[in-house]
């Protein structure tokens, strides 16, 4: 499995990939990055399960998009010839996941919410009205997998370190990557990790009264998100922006604060556990998929929410 | 700068889709059928590339007949000619399948720049650009919300989790656009009128000497699917003065905080 890490530290999405890989056999986990990147998250893989932790760094693996990654990864899979190659399903890394695909003749099952032991991966499509078992049928197995899909729980092993060869071809330098822009760093849970997620939209008027939806997901530990119209009107980063182009998240609980519930919007949601709409508009298509919903003015119900749960916090 | 633009046909995203029973693919011929929103985006990217810097913007589909009218609507927009892969024995082909099949396709055309969408509403993949990036071996220029051309350089701002990566390569590239990119523009009726003479070229599996076809040797199989009920309202209350207390005794009392 490819390993997501940011800052010195495995993503959780990495630990749930971990775990998902335990029951095809002894997962081996690969670090693929800048030099020093894999020493500090070594500890954390073989807590959960990772009996091999293999290491590529290089300034060469991250500075084009996808090609390098997935030409290390894929000449890593032919020696060793694993049961299957897991990732996370992020932008980049499907990116990978469908180039070591090709290259090793390998079919490739996308956003898979589950694994089981005979190989086979369980994918929610259309919205989440039609469950798919699938298989690959051709090479290794190569399946990405959703966040938030599978509860990550520890399994310490002892786990060996091997370099791995990171030299890559010219072909693989096609697409440089010449500047990084990070337009928002909070201190709150990443969106497509929470377990929470609060997301406010149009009817929220402007960017300052985010406030209302900050306050309340900080009451819960939550992500907060956005739609289109949110981001588009520059009220929030875009990279907040939850839907069809934006992320999809999948988390225990989804608050949707002042969003009508365009399809585009819900495309990013809609697999979320629970759903809890405030919308003034009674005929707002948020309500057709949420599981509780109150038709009410969100300056009002939210604080009054937000309230009501850290006193019962205490 | 000669472009080609990829386009798919969608179901309705409001329309009810489901796989057919009998193969256990799409069931593409009982939904209303569109262009892939984000393909629109692409299309107009394509137009724009092609007045900034001339050259011909070829469209590019692979689906059944019908995909014709997703065809034609790319040309009511402005593109001057279209390839349609169509064949019944690619029915049921997987995203690597249908990668190889427009990586051939590709071959029977001189292009600079193939640009498409960065997602399909109806398999949500987001892969089909990185596929074809990597059997073309040409740049990945993917997830695109701003292009600019410079001679035979292509630099975009690519969008990520974290913000965006200024991205750099040279044609021939894979382009694909997320919908922050531009604002589609709508057929004329003079575009529209035109779009009936325009040339459309129609391949074959055989045209492109294609073999290991099809569902019956795609790279993933579903062995089964069921089909959930759709989401259910829940309850909705209009707030009386107490509409944050109710979510809050709502959420307890489903152990959600
Ligand atoms: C190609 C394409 C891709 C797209 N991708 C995305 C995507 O990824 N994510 C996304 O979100 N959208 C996406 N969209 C846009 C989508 O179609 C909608 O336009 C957008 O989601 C609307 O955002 P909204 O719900 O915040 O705004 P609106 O639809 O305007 O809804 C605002 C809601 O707030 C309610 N409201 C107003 N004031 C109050 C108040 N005081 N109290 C309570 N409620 C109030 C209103 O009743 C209304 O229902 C995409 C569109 C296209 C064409
Ligand atoms: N059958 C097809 N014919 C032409 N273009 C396609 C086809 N399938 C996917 N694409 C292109 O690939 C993009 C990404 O699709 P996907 O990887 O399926 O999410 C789409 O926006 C289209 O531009």
């Amino acid at each position: 499995m490819l390993v997501e890490h940011a800052g010195g530290e495995v993503k959780k999405v990495s630990l749930e990939l971990l775990t998902a890989a335990r029951v095809l056999g002894e997962p081996a986990a690969v670090v693929l990055g800048a030099p020093g990147v894999a020493a500090p998250l070594k500890d954390k893989l073989a807590e959960y399960g990772a009996t091999t932790v293999y290491v590529g760094e290089s300034d060469d693996v991250d500075g084009y998009v996808a090609a390098p990654k997935a030409e290390v990864l894929a000449a890593l899979v032919g020696g060793v010839a694993p049961a299957a190659v897991l990732v996370a399903a992020t932008a980049e890394s499907r990116e990978v996941a469908a180039r070591v695909a090709v290259r090793t003749g390998s079919g490739l099952v996308t956003d898979a919410v589950g694994l089981a032991a005979d190989g086979t991966a369980t994918q929610n499509v259309f919205g989440g009205a039609t469950v798919v078992r699938s298989r690959v049928t051709r090479g290794i197995p190569v399946i990405a997998l959703r966040p938030n899909s599978v509860d990550a729980t520890p399994s310490p092993v002892a786990a060996e370190e091997r370099v791995v060869d990171v030299s890559i071809s010219d072909a693989a330098r096609g697409a440089k990557i010449v500047e990084r822009v990070a337009e928002q760093k909070s201190s709150r849970p990443e969106l497509t990790e929470a377990s929470v997620v609060v997301s406010g939209g149009r009817g929220l008027g402007g960017g300052e009264n985010f406030a209302v939806v900050e306050r309340l997901a900080d009451t819960l530990g939550a992500a907060v998100g956005a739609s289109r119209a949110a981001t588009d009107a520059g009220w929030y980063p875009h990279t907040s922006q939850v839907g069809q182009t934006g992320v999809t998240v999948s988390p225990q609980l989804y608050i949707a604060v002042g969003i009508s519930g365009a399809i585009q919007h819900r495309a990013g949601m809609q697999t979320s556990k629970t759903i809890v709409a405030i919308n003034k508009d009674p005929e707002a298509p948020i309500f057709e998929i949420a599981d509780f919903g109150v038709v009410g003015d969100l300056f009002t119900v939210v604080p009054q929410l937000t309230e009501e749960l850290a006193r019962r916090k205490g | 700068m000669n472009i080609v633009v990829l386009v798919k046909q969608v179901p309705d995203t409001w329309a009810e889709r489901k796989l057919s029973d009998s193969d256990k693919t799409l069931d593409r011929e009982s939904v209303d059928a569109v262009i892939n929103e984000l393909d629109e985006y692409a299309v107009e990217e394509g137009l724009r590339l092609k007045e900034a810097h001339g050259g011909e913007v070829t469209v590019l589909t692979m689906g059944p007949a019908r995909a014709a009218e997703t065809i034609r609507k790319a040309l009511s927009m402005g593109a001057d000619k279209a390839i349609h892969v169509t064949d019944d024995a690619l029915h049921g082909s997987d995203a690597i399948q249908t990668a190889t099949a427009l990586a051939k396709a590709l071959g029977t055309v001189e292009w600079d720049l193939v640009i498409a969408g960065s997602e399909s509403t109806d398999a949500r993949m987001s892969v089909l650009p990185a596929l074809l990036s990597e059997l073309l071996g040409v740049p990945q220029l993917s997830r695109a919300r701003r292009v600019t051309v410079e001679g035979s350089t292509v630099r975009i701002e690519r969008q990520t989790d974290a913000g965006y990566d200024v991205v750099e390569g040279s044609v021939p590239a894979v382009l694909s656009v997320v919908e922050k990119i531009n604002e589609p523009r709508y057929p004329s009726f003079k575009g529209i009128m035109q779009a009936k003479s325009k040339p459309v070229t129609t391949l074959s599996a055989a045209d492109l000497g294609l073999t290991d076809v099809g569902l019956g040797s795609a790279y993933t199989r579903v062995e089964e699917f069921t089909q959930r009920p759709p989401r259910e309202a829940g309850q909705v209350v209009k707030d009386e003065g107490d509409g944050g207390v109710k979510i809050a005794e709502y959420l307890a009392s489903n152990k959600l905080v």
